[in-house]
């Protein structure tokens, strides 16, 4: 695992290439078997000396290999540096090597393909000696810089940075001349300064100083540190304060994206919040109606999505698209069921309708033990999920949760959109506000009850798809978010969607700034006595509704 | 004199209560005897393990009828009450906890296992005084009642009623477990306090102590319903009744709606502590799960299928949804929660009285067809 | 800008936390009436959501006076009576018990035990409670908890319940559940709590709906006999029964005082006929 989580990280510049990943790989898979076998011949001669137990023929051999742009190469030599290439005794085939719980997973190195799982006995280790690693560390470096692809460029220069030496000075130099792109080059600059700042004369090595006080590498960080100490002990007090001066910028920077990092990872929670309250804040908001059944709701998602896994291994980087509508049609059904079986007996019996659905929860939970096994279920996620935007070196904003995101505010819209344009949310607002009236209108309130219902419900169960990118598959999915959802509910004020939103963000954001002091646990126990008390002073949440009609 | 007098009254009056009271004394009676006295090979012998089991199900139903105090009469849905109980249990478990002294597997005569393991020095402040055992029994009626007194006060003052409450009430809960999960909060963490050794110097695990835990749970409930039975047919209880049926109009004719619901509450959550601390030594464990959402909402289910605001009906839900649950959980694990499921949906339903309801209803429906 | 609004107000200095207010004492008995009035509404304004229910509402009702309001739907009648008896805060003004006790800063108990007692338009007894249960609530004693707790009837206070039950006719409905009651008789129970609440000033909000014309020319009866005693204020729709107990008549118009005076100005007042009478 370890080789591909170094290997396997996507270091883009835009938000859309996962997406555009996604479509070469797709391209790759349809195209592999053939690309493959035409590749073999330029490869297998150096491969083979690779296995040779001379350190020199080694050497040739990377050296030829050095020479091709096949961009498995790279994998190799990263491989090889790290001592995890591996040959198979038998046949004496290259293999990238996986360690499992059942033993050792291999892999081709030429054609990716699976070739089983077999015993430490069955492999060789290739062995390189301290040369042949300087040889290596200094061919990846040169490849990656010299790469089309300016992210794997940017990359490149950027792991160079914490150790390029005076040597690497002229390279360096010309890439800057010959570099288009603008991130490139800038890091190509700060690491020219991390060289100047140590080996230039006073003026470079003040200019120096400003360069790096403007990068936010630990890197350059811990070398001006050092040449801070370095001034103080030789006395040069105009380096000192600008040494000092830089720092404090990267001080200041760094805090305030640690800051801009904390927002985040609030909002980010809150719009998991917000996915799970929303479908809430209609069924109870809009409705009465207190469903405790909700978090088995988006059990019911998540599991949909587990299913729709199921049944197309093939196409995981598709499922989740698949899995959105059914979530959205199982729980939905599974919602109108309930209103139906259940539910309508219980109107304006609020306590009432809160057991009742607390048993339905009781017997979801249940059904889900019974038939997919009380254990955990893996969902898959699909790459384009995975990995992260690196907006610079000390801020970088994880896919999924910048999707689950951008998913929430898509639902919440689009729930919005439901309510005020389209005919079914003015008849639900209708019954929401006189129901005897909405009646004598002519508005069939049975067909609108159950199909608020279901609405709210389905909007779980879409919520159930996100969450299970997020959190395990169990059958306690939905009890560990229900409590949570009701606080958002109660919190924003019932009956008003935008009290929710803004409920589930200020709430998601309070706790991700408590957590750093407070810990997650008690972070959690602040919010909870906070709404505790919030209550007590606006027993209508933030925006309550006004007037006669709330009296009663 | 006249108190005693009060008392009599109300149970010549109360022909249920005073089924109630002969059958407490009959087990309370009988159950020592049978496991006591009847030899361990006849048939009729009680194991200690069934003493125990009926203990704690008399524990559940002094709970229950501290929930049904407040929710059946005073029509404020706790969802929380569990926490009372855990709180009640958590004091009785620090007395034994000091009790076990030297005798712990570290054989610290100051500090528990757990705080040796987590290498603390010294007893935290809140532990001083639960090597007594006054001190104890003061903090089970303290603590539930402080916390009530706290919470009730806030809630009531600012007219939270409803599905409000009862979502705050499960949010308390859910705080206090996740609280006593940490285990920085120096109540044992996730193992909670349990390898108690002896209470008041007798051997929990002997045979007699059992046994007399057994009968002071059986009179302990015995007063609870007592109790219960004097405040609502006192005015107090026809005035929270009057709230609970038209809380705007109760204030109208002059009644401090939050003081009487608060003092409804306080009183219930000190039954729900003193069941709680009769509970723990007789299960022997008190961990943070006695604190989980779940727990409140089944001991909600237990009054809802007895049949709530009749206190009769609390305890006979308590006894048969538990029985129910021991049954099944041994014989049909995986049936159980579909069962208990099913029955929150049944009674809130068909049976929106309960079993007793039930009971009554047809006992009416014959006496007025006699009657005609 | 409404999220703003409620924020401010959360904020605001001037008030502080419900929770952390301390309670207004109240001497029950100690209505100060030396200048005439009982209760004085001054300047007061309700809004809700924008729209004006009391808009610069000024009353005052003498003590011992049978005073009848009338106006038409939304004319902030019920809102005026929610003012008085604390459900309801005013935006602005004052409302005085006497001389001396600021309705705007009790609680309602606090002022219902000071002596307003109120009649709902609709009619809200306690249902799982017997009439006599419902009677004994009402009645005009210590109602703190803790008497409650030890509360014994006596022989007095039964006597009195009876002589209620007797008034409005439910006497043989003694044990009867209040919720099984018609509407009319509802209506009535109502009235007998107020009747053993004995209250200095008594609000009644459309007392005769749904009642039979003999029972109404009874309530009429029972209304105009309490004046003097207790200062009473009527809020009725049937012009009839207002023209058989009023004295003075106040008439509600969006939200303040349209006209006041005696029965017949009133009905002679052109403002009146055009916003009420006329239709």
């Amino acid at each position: 695992m370890c080789t591909l989580n170094r290997s396997g990280r996507y270091h883009t510049s835009g938000f859309f290439s996962p997406i555009l990943t996604l479509l070469i790989m797709i391209a790759s898979l349809l195209s592999g078997p053939a690309y493959a076998a035409q590749a073999v011949d330029n490869f297998s001669a150096p491969l083979k000396q690779l296995l040779e137990f001379d350190f020199d023929i080694k050497q040739q051999a990377i050296e030829q290999l050095a020479k091709s742009d096949d961009e498995r190469v790279d994998r190799i030599f990263k491989t090889l540096l790290n001592g995890d290439l591996y040959y198979r005794k038998e046949d004496q085939a290259l293999v990238y090597v996986f360690s499992t719980d059942d033993g050792y997973a291999l892999t081709g190195v030429l054609d990716n393909a699976s070739l089983g799982v077999v015993s430490k006995r069955e492999i060789k280790k290739i062995t390189v000696n301290n040369q042949l690693r300087e040889l290596l560390s200094g061919l990846i470096a040169e490849r990656g810089m010299s790469n089309r692809n300016p992210a794997v460029r940017l990359n490149s220069v950027k792991e160079m940075i914490g150790q390029v030496g005076e040597p690497d000075r002229d390279r360096l130099q010309k890439l800057l001349v010959s570099e288009t792109d603008q991130r490139v080059s800038r890091a190509l600059h700060i690491a020219l300064a991390m060289l100047d700042v140590v080996h230039g004369d006073k003026q470079k090595q003040l200019a120096a100083v400003v360069a790096l006080g403007e990068s936010d590498y630990t890197e350059s960080r811990n070398r001006l540190q050092q040449v801070l100490k370095q001034a103080t002990a030789a006395d040069d007090s105009a380096l000192a304060k600008q040494v000092k001066t830089s720092l404090h910028a990267i001080q200041l920077r760094a805090e305030r994206y640690q800051a801009l990092e904390t927002v985040f990872f609030g909002i980010s929670l809150g719009s998991v919040l917000l996915l799970a309250a929303i479908g809430l804040a209609i069924t109870f908001g809009v409705m009465g109606v207190i469903n405790m059944a909700h978090g088995e709701l988006m059990m019911i998602g998540a599991y949909t999505t587990y299913v729709v896994q199921l049944l197309m291994p093939n196409y995981i980087e598709w499922s989740l698209l698949v899995a959105v509508p059914a979530a959205f049609i199982v729980a939905g059904l599974f919602g109108v069921a309930i209103e139906r079986g259940v539910i309508r007996f219980l109107y304006g019996r609020p306590l009432e309708t809160l057991l009742a659905t607390f048993g339905i929860s009781l017997v979801l939970q249940q059904l889900v033990r019974s038939i997919f096994s009380p254990l955990n279920r893996s969902v898959q996620t699909p790459a384009w999920m995975s990995g992260s935007w690196e907006i610079n070196a000390v801020l970088s904003l994880t896919y999924n949760r910048l999707y689950i995101i951008v998913f929430s505010l898509l639902v919440f819209a689009a729930l919005l959109a439901i309510l005020k344009k389209t005919p079914l949310g003015l008849q639900v607002r209708a019954v929401s506000q006189n129901r005897t009236m909405a009646r004598a209108m002519g508005i069939r309130t049975e067909w609108v009850d159950a199909m608020t219902f279901g609405l709210g419900s389905g909007i779980a169960g879409v919520a159930g798809v996100a969450l299970s990118q997020l959190t395990n598959v169990g059958p306690n999915l939905g009890q560990s978010y229900i409590i949570d959802s009701f606080m958002v509910v109660v919190f924003g004020g019932v009956g008003n969607l935008w009290g929710t939103l803004v409920g589930a963000m200020s709430l998601g954001v309070a706790n991700k700034f408590l957590e750093p002091w407070a810990g997650a646990v008690l972070a959690k126990i602040f919010i909870l006595i906070f709404i505790i008390l919030f209550i007590q002073k606006r027993p209508r949440g933030l925006f309550p509704q006004k007037g006669r009609a709330a009296e009663n | 004199m006249s108190f005693i007098n009060t008392l009599i009254k109300l149970i010549e009056q109360d022909r249920v209560g005073r089924y109630l009271f002969s059958a407490l004394l009959a087990i309370a009676i009988m159950v020592p005897v049978l496991n006591l006295l009847v030899p361990e090979g006849s048939s009729l012998h009680l194991s200690t393990y069934v003493v125990t089991l009926l203990g704690k199900y008399l524990c559940y139903a002094l709970l229950a009828l501290a929930l049904d105090l407040v929710w059946g009469y005073g029509g404020i849905l706790s969802l929380g009450h569990g926490v009372f109980f855990a709180l009640g249990g958590y004091a009785m478990g620090m007395y034994m906890m000091r009790q076990i002294g030297s005798r712990g597997v570290y054989g610290n005569p100051e500090l528990p296992d757990f705080m040796v393991f987590l290498n603390w020095h010294e007893l935290p402040w809140y532990w001083f005084g639960f090597d007594h055992f006054w001190f104890a029994v003061l903090m089970i009626v303290l603590i539930p009642g402080l916390l009530a007194f706290v919470f009730g006060w806030l809630a009531f003052r600012s007219r939270v009623t409803g599905v409000y409450l009862s979502i705050i009430t499960q949010a308390l809960t859910f705080a206090f477990m996740l609280a006593f999960f940490r285990n920085e909060m120096g109540f044992g963490g996730n193992n909670g306090l349990t390898d108690f050794k002896d209470i008041l110097g007798f051997e929990l695990q002997h045979g007699g102590t059992r046994n007399v835990l057994f009968v002071l749970s059986a009179l302990a409930l015995a007063a609870g319903y007592l109790l219960c039975r004097y405040i609502v047919n006192s005015k107090f209880g026809r005035v929270v009744v009057a709230i609970r049926d038209a809380e705007a109009r109760t204030r109208f004719i002059g009644y401090k709606v939050e003081s009487y619901k608060l003092w409804l509450f306080i009183i219930s959550a000190v039954m729900a502590g003193i069941a709680g601390a009769l509970y723990v030594p007789q299960v022997g464990i008190i961990n943070p799960g006695e604190f989980s959402p779940l727990n409140s909402i089944e001991l909600v289910v237990w009054v809802a299928v007895g049949g709530r605001g009749t206190l009769f009906g609390a305890i006979v839900g308590a006894l048969l949804v538990n029985f129910a649950k021991t049954f099944f959980t041994g014989a049909l694990p995986e049936v159980w929660l579909f069962a208990l499921g099913g029955m929150f949906i049944v009674v809130t339903l068909f049976l929106p009285r309960g079993l007793v309801g039930l009971y009554q209803q047809s006992r009416e429906k014959y006496l007025a067809g006699r009657a005609a | 800008m409404k999220a703003l609004e409620q924020l401010r107000e959360t904020m605001r200095r001037d008030r502080v936390f419900d929770f952390m207010a301390g309670s207004h004492l109240v001497h029950p008995g100690e209505i100060d009436t030396r200048h005439g009035p009982i209760l004085y509404v001054e300047n007061v304004n309700v809004s809700f959501d924008g729209f004006k229910a009391l808009n610069d509402l000024t009353l005052y009702i003498d003590d011992g006076e049978l005073r009848c309001i009338i106006g038409p739907n939304g004319a902030g009648k019920t809102t005026m009576m929610d003012v008085i008896t604390g459900k309801t805060r005013p935006d602005s003004g004052t409302v005085f018990f006497g001389q001396t006790m600021d309705l705007t800063r009790m609680t309602e108990y606090e002022i219902a035990s000071s002596g307003i007692g109120r009649k709902f338009q609709k009619p809200t007894i306690f249902p799982e409670h017997t009439v006599f249960e419902n009677l004994e609530l009402a009645m005009h004693m210590d109602k703190g908890v803790w008497s409650s707790l030890q509360f014994r009837l006596s022989g007095e206070q039964k006597d009195r319940i009876e002589e209620v039950m007797q008034t409005i006719n439910l006497l043989a409905q003694c044990h009867t559940a209040a919720g099984l009651l018609s509407h009319g008789q509802k209506q009535w129970l109502e009235i007998g709590m107020l009747l053993t609440q004995s209250p200095r000033l008594l609000l009644v909000d459309e007392p005769v709906a749904g009642m039979t014309h003999q029972e109404i020319e009874h309530t009429a009866e029972l209304l105009t006999g309490l004046a003097g005693k207790h200062s009473v204020v009527v809020v009725e729709h049937d012009m009839d029964f207002i023209r058989s107990i009023a004295k003075k008549v106040t008439v509600l118009h969006e939200g303040h005082v349209l006209a006041e005076g005696d029965m017949e100005a009133i009905q002679n007042d052109p403002r009146v006929i055009e916003v009420y009478l006329g239709e």
